[in-house]
């Protein structure tokens, strides 16, 4: 299979225009003929949702929650990053663009980040309009923070809540067309598989979690916002309902899956506390501009923070990175957390936490400026584990947070499924091996408001799709298979929960496909996963029906899943030989302890073909070339 | 600790429920309440038994998904806080605890402890937006925003739609949800051109999904894990008074 990109040539900073410029568009008066499906309705299908309606498409909307409101981009806590420059530090649409293939390790595409850069602009401009109340300073103009990866402030945000207030801005828009009649809504409904006709997209199979209703939905094309797939760790910081069905059940049909293993791990969570745990709480990474990340200096120091010197501690990131200190990227600041608790200067009863300590920022800035900076993390800290991080150092562990493989997707956001487009952390474009902080927004409300609504007319326009309806064999079929999968779970009657199985994958994989990878625990991840995944199809236990409300059974056909995809994933990760971003193969590290790259033989993105169930995929590489930035070592001392 | 629950149990909508008694032993102080039904409902899998349906899906306190009512009060004791951040550190060995679903008429039980709120969805449909569509805005910093109105309205916005305020109301009333979104955009410039319609609009789809009254009893302030104000309410009431009596609303005459 030729994998083409799409991406257009010539100078970076007008791709985009010239792009546009020879796009199809379609006629106001013919979008009113058109249906386009539209599932999740996070920051990306909230708001792809909202603006194709505005265009005059009707939309059929779906989330499995019982609002589009609960989307987990909802809890984003940070901030949104774009290029304006109203702080006057050097910053610029190439400084983001620069920063943001930098901080992707030379794994992303050059068009799409420059592009992305470029709309990160029009997003505040949209948002401020729709009412999104970021943080402004006493002249009523916007604030900006610093974050992560960058050294320019360039951050905007709403107090501790981003995410939450950037997605109701798209909800609210959402809510307008669907109060317009121009989208209909389907909440507590789950795509359960794509209905492929002639090679192209047609359709969605869907169940209706209230009465467990198998339906089929027709539409000219089908875009995926369904998010990233980071709870096949079971714990990490997504929300419990955040799975992968959608987009695997559209990679077994055909679509090609994007650099699987590359996963992101966020320096800043609550540690685990018992085996009960059932997720993990990111405490935002902003939280790093005025906090102190620091271990003891001696192995099995075992007394409170505040009996602790100044001079027996050690500020290793400080240390080890005195340009960037506490604001490395992530990738960086988790793997030197790990690294100070294999050496046992882990602090709190597991050993597994270090300390991130405001007390030099209170003494400096005084409570009341960090209460109005962090209050509501502070309080969420505290709710959490009863202890006050105003009095007392936060203590935290990296986990598993966000998913930068995905669909593999061109420049139009289309799949190699034609009129399947995947847009936000469900395609892989964009992000490389590692995402920066505060772009994770940024991309699903480039993809949702600006991209996608420009680049699905050509299809549409272009398009010759024959009608179908329901009674298409292609239809039937697709819906016998997965009331087939529903049957199949409730007729095993086995004796293990569902979430007992996903927490043994959950700990495989965070083992041996998690911080760092080795060939070895690959090779052992991978004999493993099958047979726990015949097991689950043995013995696995779902009580009740499939003609109700049956939480367990949403769980077990997620995690079936979840076996699969985890087995793709460790796949992926073994056949890159090297250690770029999110992705850290110990066989390839610099002397130093860096992720050592190879560009010569890995500088392209893996994406997967399925070629049916136990037969190895196949896998195709994109090259990626550099015309602007040029490979080098990240450095961020 | 040992906790006693006494949980409403209820297959449908159509079929009758009632509360039923179990008995969770080995809750640790660290668990989150919803952690503690993972574990009793673990527990009731093994025996055979269904398990408890509940609303979750962040668990950390964003997404306004769960909540239920504990000993009567929404999302428990702990004030500002959704059921899914109460840790059971402030429970002790011991405690019965009674849990019912949200209690209104505009939220009719889909089972269990699930209810179904989209009640509130229509209220935003009706009016909770500004109508600016995708690629008509001014640069961001067109229309500076006094950082007070920024901040209060910012207070109102940080509402996540539990339903906490309706289910602890004595009517039953969305005041303060309804309210909350008035407050929110009408605080900011941008929400003024259309803060007229938005309250009639919005009041009146209250009134039609079955929703009570606001008699200023306050109950919805003080469970509310967001901690709103019930001064948004004062708001929305001069925002409706005004829009009657100037008499520019433009839609939705109720």
């Amino acid at each position: 299979m030729e994998l083409d990109s799409k991406c257009p040539t010539g100078p970076i900073e007008t791709r985009w225009d010239r792009h546009r410029f020879n796009l199809k568009l379609m006629n106001p008066a013919n979008k009113r003929k058109h249906t386009i499906i539209v599932v999740g309705t996070g920051l990306a299908g909230g708001s792809a949702a909202a603006s194709l309606a505005e265009l005059g498409y009707n939309v059929k909307c779906f989330c499995f929650q019982d609002s589009p409101r609960r989307a987990h981009s909802i809890a984003a806590q940070g901030g949104i990053n774009a290029a304006k420059n109203y702080h006057n530090d050097g910053d610029s649409v190439y400084r983001l663009f620069y920063d943001t293939v930098k901080g992707g390790d030379f794994r992303s595409r050059e068009s799409n980040v420059y592009r992305l850069a470029q709309i990160s602009l029009n997003i505040i401009d949209q948002c401020v309009a729709q009412g999104v109340p970021f943080a402004r300073e006493y002249s009523g103009y916007l604030d900006n923070r610093s974050f992560g990866g960058a050294q320019v402030s360039r951050t905007f945000y709403a107090r501790g809540q981003t995410g939450q207030q950037l997605l109701l801005g798209a909800y609210q828009a959402l809510e307008r067309q669907i109060g317009a009649g121009q989208v209909e809504m389907f909440p507590r409904t789950e795509m359960l598989d794509l209905i492929v006709v002639d090679g192209r997209a047609r359709g969605i199979v869907t169940r209706n979690l209230i009465t467990g209703k198998i339906e089929s939905h027709l539409a000219e094309t089908v875009v995926l916002g369904t998010g990233g797939y980071g709870n096949v760790y079971y714990l990490s910081t997504n929300a419990k309902g955040c799975n992968a069905t959608a987009i695997w059940r559209a990679y077994k049909r055909g679509a090609l899956f994007g650099n699987p293993c590359f996963t992101q791990i966020h320096p800043t969570c609550i540690p685990v506390s018992g085996e009960y745990q059932s997720k993990l709480t990111l405490m935002s990474e902003s939280l790093r501009n005025d906090g102190r990340v620091w271990v003891p200096l001696a192995k099995g120091d075992v007394r409170p923070a505040a009996k602790i010197p100044e001079n027996e501690r050690d500020y290793f990131l400080e240390r080890r990175y005195p340009s960037f200190g506490n604001l490395v990227p992530r990738d960086v600041a988790s793997r030197n957390a790990k690294m100070v608790c294999d050496e046992g200067r882990g602090v709190g009863e597991s050993g597994l936490a270090v300390y991130l300590d405001f007390s030099d920022a209170i003494q400096r800035l005084g409570a009341p400026v960090i209460k109005e900076r962090y209050g509501n993390l502070f309080d969420m800290y505290q709710r959490i584990t009863g202890e006050d991080p105003y009095k007392v150092p936060m203590r935290i562990f990296p986990a598993i947070h966000y998913t930068m493989g995905g669909l593999w997707v061109d420049y139009n956001l289309m799949s190699t499924i034609p009129g399947l487009y995947v847009i936000g952390e469900a395609n892989f474009s964009d992000h490389g091996a590692n995402r920066l902080g505060a772009s994770a927004l940024m991309q699903g409300l480039a993809d949702g408001y600006f991209v996608l609504p420009n680049t699905i007319n050509d299809y549409i326009a272009s398009a010759k799709l024959e009608k179908i309806d329901d009674s298409h064999p292609a239809v039937k079929e697709t819906e016998a298979q997965t009331a087939g999968i529903t049957m199949r779970l409730l007729e095993i009657k086995g004796t293990r929960s569902v979430d007992s199985f996903h927490r043994d994958l959950g700990k495989l994989m965070w083992e041996y496909c998690g911080m760092s990878r080795t060939a070895e625990g690959l090779q052992h991840a991978l004999s493993k996963i099958p047979e726990m995944r015949e097991q689950f199809w043995h013995d696995v236990k779902v009580l009740g029906a499939g003609e109700e409300l049956n939480q367990s059974l949403e769980k077990a056909g997620r995690v079936a899943d979840f076996f699969e995809l985890a087995e793709l994933m460790c796949l992926d990760a073994l056949a890159r030989n090297e250690s770029c971003g999110g992705h850290f193969r110990e066989e390839y590290q610099t002397a130093e302890g860096e992720a050592a790259r190879d560009d010569d033989h890995y500088s392209y993105a893996a994406a997967w073909e399925f070629r049916g169930v136990g037969i190895p995929p196949t896998l195709h590489k994109e090259p990626l070339s550099f015309e602007y930035v040029h490979p080098a070592q990240r450095s961020y001392k | 600790m040992r906790i006693i629950l006494h949980i409403w149990r209820q297959r449908n909508a159509a079929e009758k429920g009632s509360m039923v008694r179990y008995e969770v032993p080995n809750v640790s102080e660290h668990m989150s309440f919803l952690e503690m039904l993972d574990v009793l409902n673990e527990d009731l899998v093994a025996k055979g038994e269904d398990p408890v349906a509940f609303d979750h899906d962040c668990r950390e306190g964003i997404c306004g998904m769960c909540g239920c009512m504990v000993n009567g009060v929404a999302h428990g004791p702990l004030p500002g806080t959704t059921l899914c951040q109460l840790h059971m550190r402030h429970f002790k060995d011991g405690d019965e605890l009674y849990l019912e679903p949200w209690r209104a008429r505009a939220f009719p039980v889909v089972k269990d402890l699930v209810v179904d709120r989209s009640a509130f969805d229509r209220i935003i449909a009706a009016g909770g937006f500004i109508s600016a569509s995708t690629g008509s805005a001014p640069d961001g910093n067109a229309i500076p925003v006094p950082k007070e109105n920024a901040d209060r309205s910012m207070d109102a916005a940080a509402c996540i739609g539990c339903g906490a305020c309706v289910a602890m109301c004595p009517n039953a009333s969305a005041s303060l949800f309804t309210a909350a979104k008035i407050a929110h955009l009408g605080l900011l410039p941008q929400g003024h051109p259309e803060r007229q319609q938005r309250v009639v609009a919005m009041v009146a789809q209250a009134r039609q999904e079955l929703f009570g009254s606001c008699t200023n009893i306050g109950e919805c302030e003080a469970v509310c894990p967001k901690e709103i104000k019930l001064s948004v309410i004062a708001l929305m009431n001069r925002e409706f008074l005004a829009a009657k009596w100037t008499g520019r609303a433009g839609v939705a005459e109720d």
